[in-house]
């Protein structure tokens, strides 16, 4: 399936881009951060993230489908 | 109830005196705002400017939700908050809450609420630029973030 994964803040730092489409057979989110943390080194343990797809935060056991926008977003700092 | 329950995300400066006039009704006596502005100075380094950035859609459900939240806890007639994104100057307004209540009680409470929920939940993320020429974006670290 194909995702599309938004990145913000250090997380796009790290990746060095703001969005991909990735082609992958993870089944949850769990496993796409896994698989993505390999490819670009991201610092944060997921502990400290939370998982947004299609817009609504989600549970990292949350099944993926084909077209879902996931983020990982790490802890906040507005205000 | 709260007829206004309004959450926005601006890329212009934030115009405090509209949506505080905007919260104004008949049965109000009290109106309560917080302005958060940048300042110069962070955990003891010397900010000279900063950005911010949000994943918009869900920072405005989240917002939104935390406004209609504040409307069930307290008894308000009216409640907004806006937030900037993009490149800020040292004193500027980088996010404002304005409720309006029958009662200041309510009033100085759901701002109370408003703000530090934002801060906690909101997915908006504030990069600092330092006087030394560094940066870096700010993530909380002491509780991890997960539920």
């Amino acid at each position: 399936m194909n995702l599309r994964v938004l990145y913000f803040a250090s997380m796009r730092d790290q990746a060095g881009v703001d969005a991909e489409e990735v082609a992958t057979d993870v089944g949850d989110a769990r496993g796409l951060y896994a698989e993505l943390r390999a490819r670009h080194g991201f610092a944060l343990d997921p502990a400290r993230l939370r998982v947004a797809v299609n817009g609504a935060f989600a549970a990292w056991e949350q099944s993926l489908r084909d077209g879902d926008e996931v983020v990982f977003m790490p802890p906040v700092s507005g205000g | 109830m709260t007829d206004l329950a309004r959450f926005a995300l601006s890329a212009l400066p934030i115009d405090a005196a509209a949506l505080g006039s905007a919260l104004a009704r008949v049965h109000a006596g009290a109106c309560v705002t917080f302005e958060g502005w940048v300042r110069d100075h962070n955990a003891g380094r010397a900010v000279l400017r900063l950005d911010y950035e949000a994943y918009a859609p869900l920072a405005a459900s989240e917002g939104e939700r935390i406004l209609a939240e504040a409307s069930e806890k307290f008894a308000i007639a009216a409640a907004c908050c806006a937030h900037r994104t993009g490149a800020l100057a040292i004193g500027d307004l980088a996010v404002w809450v304005g409720v309006s209540a029958a009662h200041r009680g309510a009033a100085f409470e759901a701002c109370r609420f408003i703000i530090d929920e934002v801060k906690l939940r909101v997915p908006i993320w504030k990069n600092e630029h330092y006087v030394d020429g560094e940066s870096g974006w700010l993530h909380p670290d002491n509780t991890p973030v997960a539920r």
